[in-house]
């Protein structure tokens, strides 16, 4: 039975390294072929082994492969959904369209630039309230389970009814809870005011209520980065009398400076992916489009609104090339942190 | 007495800190909560009440009749019954969670635990694939199955397969003592036992958390229906929910309702699962 031993040279504890360091020691399986050449349970495991992975590769190459590709090519051609003409080549036209044709690139530099300003506010704001949230909560106190889970609910709320309570929230008339709350607290000074209408408050608005919305999510992770700080750390912190200040910041941040980095560049990551909340506020809800459009918006009206499949599609790739940007950036941070 | 005060003045400090931290988060929790709070209270209230400033957010009376008219009015008009929608999320979710964890674990055993040439380039090729983000190829998607528009199974097929599922389900299977297996081997079990019969079983805390985000992610899937469904019999939830507070003019207190409704799947199953829940929020994010 040696044969279906993995990796005979290879020390036994290796395998059985915590999940965390696992995918860094891929490294001693891989050698197991090299160990008792043709045997059948070998060529049994290849069967099966393909059997097992084919259904979800198949699904995955079917649903984001091909179709990734096909945005690529889709990105070359001057396509429409529902016109009689047949798809013309394009070359790179969609993309020089995109960002020098005057009436295409308008609304698509400000979608770009849209999304670069709820990343730019969004990242640090929720990032930081999120380890404001964390640290309150990672204390041994009565009840603060119900604490934690009170600050995570609205993770589960889907985005389209998150947009319908802030509508109410925000709503323009003097009724708005918002604008009656200032009423009363500025002895009638404060009267209507539209939040969501008016284009210097839009983007404000969104920013807010997607915080609300995901700062819950970003705080479990950062408690659990802080549950791994060991407790000796802040007693001998605390022995050589550093302050609480200091202790944040020799013992706590040094301690979650992975998982912290992590969650920045989660957030702005997923910060670029808006757009359910952006869709639902401005088809309804009052929402200023020129001011809030992003991106993955400027795509699916293009796609869906003008049936313009190939500008659409060139749309996306831009999308997707900075979504990756964004990725690789992410992984090169966070990996050699976790080597440790 | 100098050493009953230095011991006791730390005490009285701490019993003072743990006040003020309560104190801290209450009130922010109690911000944090509003939104909600106003969810459920506006959805009990008739609905000229609902947007009634600070004057009218407690309610001078409450009733049901707001959910009465979401579950049963709805059929008065073209756009169905509210349990329609229901069951249409349900039934997306359902395959897209039990269907996923099958084909995702499995895929993921076969290129964790098995032997064969070639299974490090596919699990390349399923580490490349996580990258693409489901927004990128949502347009050509919507184009090449145009055909099928406003079916159910064109909601749930898409995201059956889940590259981010096989690498969770990848990370915990590498972590399991191979022992195990060879066990399994001399007492004759082939691949396809030793995973059904002894690994699944043993790996219930990664098959909950992988779930739990699928459903999550999946409950309140928005992007795709917007494109793919535009016909109202097939219409899940969420979508349903932007139509409905589209309308004009809109009855607050029934949307509100609506609302509730709509995120009470997930709350009961929150409640329930709430340690695995937040565990598998955790884990899985930290491990990414």
């Amino acid at each position: 039975m040696e044969p279906v031993d993995p990796a005979p040279a290879a020390p036994p504890d290796r395998e059985q390294s915590p999940p965390m360091t696992a995918v860094k020691t891929a490294r001693p399986t891989r050698s197991g072929p090299r160990s008792g050449p043709g045997n059948r349970p070998r060529n049994r495991d290849r069967l099966h082994g393909l059997l097992m992975s084919a259904p979800a590769v198949a699904g995955l190459v079917a649903f984001v492969g091909i179709p990734f590709g096909y945005a690529v090519v889709l990105s070359f051609y001057n396509v429409r959904l529902g016109s009689p003409m047949a798809p013309s080549f394009f070359g790179l036209e969609q993309y020089r369209r995109l960002f020098t044709d005057p009436d295409l690139s308008g609304p698509f530099l400000r979608a770009l630039l849209n999304n670069l300003t709820f990343a730019v506010v969004v990242v640090p704001l929720q990032t930081g309230l999120a380890l404001a949230l964390a640290i309150l909560l990672n204390r041994k106190l009565k009840a603060i389970g119900l604490f934690r889970s009170l600050f995570f609910m609205p993770v589960v709320f889907p985005m389209t009814l998150v947009a319908v309570i802030w509508r109410l929230i925000l709503a323009r008339s003097d009724q708005g809870l918002l604008n009656s709350a200032l009423h009363a607290v500025s002895f009638g000074n404060w009267g209507a005011f539209d939040w969501l209408g008016d284009s210097a408050t839009a983007m404000a608005s969104v920013i807010v209520l997607s915080v609300w919305q995901g700062v819950g999510f970003q705080m479990v992770i950062l408690l659990a980065g802080l549950q791994q700080i060991p407790g000796e750390l802040y007693e001998a912190a605390e022995l050589d009398r550093a302050t609480p200040w200091q202790r944040f910041r020799h013992v706590t941040l040094p301690g979650i400076r992975g998982t912290l980095v992590f969650v920045a560049m989660l957030t702005s990551v997923l910060s670029f992916r808006v757009f359910d909340q952006v869709y639902v506020l401005i088809h309804g809800g009052g929402l200023d489009e020129d001011a809030t459009r992003t991106v993955m918006y400027q795509a699916v009206t293009t796609a869906f609104d003008q049936n313009n499949i190939g500008q659409a599609s060139a749309i996306t790739v831009v999308f997707f090339l900075i979504v990756v940007a964004l990725t690789l950036i992410q992984r090169r941070v966070v990996r050699p942190d976790n080597e440790d | 007495m100098a050493t009953t005060t230095t011991t006791r003045a730390p005490r009285r400090r701490l019993r003072l800190r743990r006040i003020g931290d309560y104190a801290v988060l209450s009130v922010l929790a109690f911000a944090f909560v509003l939104p909600v709070l106003y969810l459920l209270l506006g959805s009990l209230k008739p609905s000229d009440e609902v947007l009634n400033g600070l004057s009218g957010f407690l309610p001078t009376h409450l009733s049901f009749d707001n959910y009465a008219h979401v579950l049963d009015a709805l059929n008065s008009d073209s756009t169905g019954y509210f349990w329609r929608f229901m069951g249409i999320s349900l039934l997306v979710a359902f395959v897209v969670v039990t269907g996923g964890l099958f084909v995702n674990s499995m895929a993921a055993y076969g290129m964790s635990r098995l032997k064969w040439r070639g299974r490090e380039a596919v699990f390349t090729l399923v580490l490349l694939l996580m990258l693409v983000p489901f927004e990128s190829v949502a347009v050509p998607l919507f184009y090449m199955f145009n055909e099928q528009r406003n079916t159910v199974y064109v909601q749930a097929i898409p995201f059956v397969a889940n590259a981010f599922s096989i690498y969770q389900f990848h990370t915990f299977f590498r972590s399991i003592p191979p022992s195990i297996e060879e066990a399994a081997r001399l007492d004759g079990a082939g691949p396809w036992r030793t995973f059904f019969a002894i690994i699944v079983p043993m790996s219930k805390p990664v098959f909950a958390s992988v779930a739990i985000l699928t459903f999550l992610t999946q409950w309140g899937a928005f992007l795709w229906p917007v494109l793919m469904v535009s016909d109202p019999s097939v219409r899940p939830l969420p979508l349903e929910m932007s139509v409905f507070q589209g309308q004009q003019p809109p009855d607050w207190g029934q949307i509100l309702a609506f609302g509730v409704l709509l995120v009470l799947p997930v709350l009961i199953v929150f409640s329930f699962f709430q340690r695995w829940f937040v565990q598998g929020v955790a884990s899985s994010a930290v491990k990414g």
